[in-house]
């Protein structure tokens, strides 16, 4: 009897290793990121799929139409985007050596306005500045995202990190709370999505508009009744070049479609 | 300003059924918005869209608070001979927005 | 932590907790076998028909049933064929029964179309039920129906 029990008790401590060592195995593997069209209904990925039915589309036509306007056009410099700018948007946010800090595309795009094309920076959520951005960034769609967050802008992408897992607002709630700890759960009517910011520029259909990665996370920010940071902080871009990290390897989809 | 993207099927023939997909770069206004300063933003929906195949209406429409903003139409029209497809529209705001395609109608 | 303790629930008690949400069930899941193709009373509707009754049958009407975001939800609307000489399709009204502005839209067909098709995106100011009416050229008039659930975003916007 105290052998077979012994045997047993074996048999018993041989699967509890099993089992905790596949555990440790799927909690150390990182799961693939996964876009927030994945989280989209049906309607939601029809309209992004066809480039007549997706409204972001008429922002990027603007955006190229802007890109050849003027006598110091960004055509003048960069000739076609679609060589030029290949590529580009999937590694912003990135060290500006110049700024010498981080800068998303947007900054980017206004930095060239100010200091090559000598005219006025567009106002942050400006359409111009909206369309512009949208068509650059899909000079790289499909391309995966590929931030470097190494050398200098490594302090900067801890510092997002940071933000991205501290509480905040009335709600008491951090980003991980949602879209780590609760993705692809229901809240209300809706699917909670990883929050990956791949698809932006995007046409949401809460804004009848596109709208910014900044404006997202600023409405995120609302949401949990926390204060909101103007519109081009140093911690929303910041946050940009974390999630941007975050979701590295996740093909660029601007412009996207969401809800 | 106003301006949209169009897509004419391709490949038709006379006397087929076209179809045509137009999206407006257009923010509809219902009237029932607020801005920041809390004005009320007023409406300005597509009071009238017009689409001509050469010199003939085929398709009128007055298109109200109820449909989305970047309005979007797909639609059908027969063939009859390759042209022009012309679209206008005049907003409540009065301002008018048009833009054409090419038919192309094999015999 | 000890599970609380549970009191055994009499029979009754059961019954009725199975009955509650099977009855609510029933009133939420659609009934596949009759299509209700009660046409909402707004004033706009009724006095464009002035009278007439539309038939149901020919003019479908497909809008999702439940809409991802009330701003824009896509419509897609088809006449069946034939179209004899004389009741050819002139136009089509789409009616909101809770819109501030029940008349959404109002498509004119100068020249009959080959093919009955419109595909457009609404707004919808709640669930609702959203009314279709053509008017064919001998005056007769042919309706559908469509009921969209539309909830408010999960998260406030303010942005």
């Amino acid at each position: 009897m105290i052998a077979a029990r012994a045997g047993s008790v074996r048999r018993a401590m041989a699967c509890a290793c099993i089992v905790v060592g596949a555990t440790v195995a799927v909690a150390t593997a990182r799961a693939e990121p996964r876009s927030g069209i994945d989280y989209a209904g049906a309607d939601v990925r029809a309209m992004q799929d066809d480039d007549l039915m997706n409204p972001g589309m008429l922002w990027v036509e603007r955006g190229a139409a802007l890109w050849s306007a003027g006598s110091t056009a960004c055509a003048g410099c960069h000739g076609d985007a679609a060589t030029s700018m290949k590529g580009v948007a999937a590694r912003y946010p990135a060290w500006d050596a110049k700024a010498a800090r981080v800068v998303d595309l947007e900054d980017r795009i206004d930095a060239c306005r100010v200091e090559r094309q000598r005219a006025a920076p567009f106002p942050r959520e400006s359409e111009d500045l909206l369309a512009l951005t949208a068509f650059v960034a899909t000079q790289s769609r499909g391309m995966p995202i590929a931030v470097d967050v190494d050398g200098p802008a490594h302090a900067a992408f801890e510092r997002g990190r940071a933000f991205y897992t501290e509480r905040r607002g009335q709600m008491n709630l951090a980003c991980t709370n949602c879209h780590v700890d609760n993705a692809g759960k229901r809240l209300y009517a809706e699917t909670i999505s990883e929050g990956q910011p791949n698809a932006y520029p995007a046409y949401r259909l809460e804004w009848q508009s596109v709208g910014s990665l900044q404006r997202r996370l600023r409405a995120c920010l609302y949401g949990v009744r926390a204060a909101m940071p103007p519109a081009g902080a140093p911690e929303l871009t910041e946050l940009e070049l974390y999630l941007a990290a975050r979701a590295r390897g996740l093909p660029v989809e601007t412009p996207g479609v969401r809800r | 300003m106003a301006f949209a993207r169009i897509q004419v099927a391709p490949g038709v023939k006379r006397g087929d059924a076209v179809e045509v997909r137009i999206s407006i770069r257009h923010p509809m206004e219902t009237g029932f918005r607020v801005d920041d300063g809390g004005r009320t933003i007023a409406r300005n929906t597509i009071k009238e869209f017009v689409c001509r195949y050469g010199a003939v209406e085929v398709l009128r429409a007055s298109l109200g608070s109820g449909i989305a903003a970047n309005p979007y139409l797909r639609f059908y029209i027969t063939a009859v001979e390759s042209g022009e497809l012309v679209f206008e529209w005049i907003d409540d705001a009065g301002e008018r927005g048009d833009t054409k395609a090419p038919i192309v109608v094999a015999a | 932590m000890s599970p609380p303790s549970r009191r055994p629930w009499s029979l009754a008690r059961r019954r009725l907790l199975l009955t509650v949400p099977a009855l609510a069930a029933a009133r939420v899941l659609p009934a596949r076998a009759a299509v209700d193709e009660t046409i909402p009373g707004v004033r706009e509707l009724t006095e464009y028909l002035a009278g007439r009754t539309p038939r149901f049958g020919r003019l479908a009407l497909d809008l999702p049933r439940l809409a991802d975001n009330g701003n824009a939800v896509p419509l897609k609307l088809t006449l069946r064929g034939p179209f004899t000489a004389g009741a050819e399709l002139r136009s089509i009204r789409l009616y909101s029964e809770k819109n501030p502005v029940p008349l959404m839209a109002r498509f004119d067909f100068p020249v009959p179309p080959a093919r009955a098709e419109i595909d457009s995106r609404v707004r919808l100011a709640g669930t609702q039920r959203v009314t279709a009416i053509a008017e064919l050229a001998n005056g007769e008039l042919l309706a559908a129906v469509a009921d969209v659930a539309v909830t408010i975003s999960a998260c406030l916007d303010g942005s």
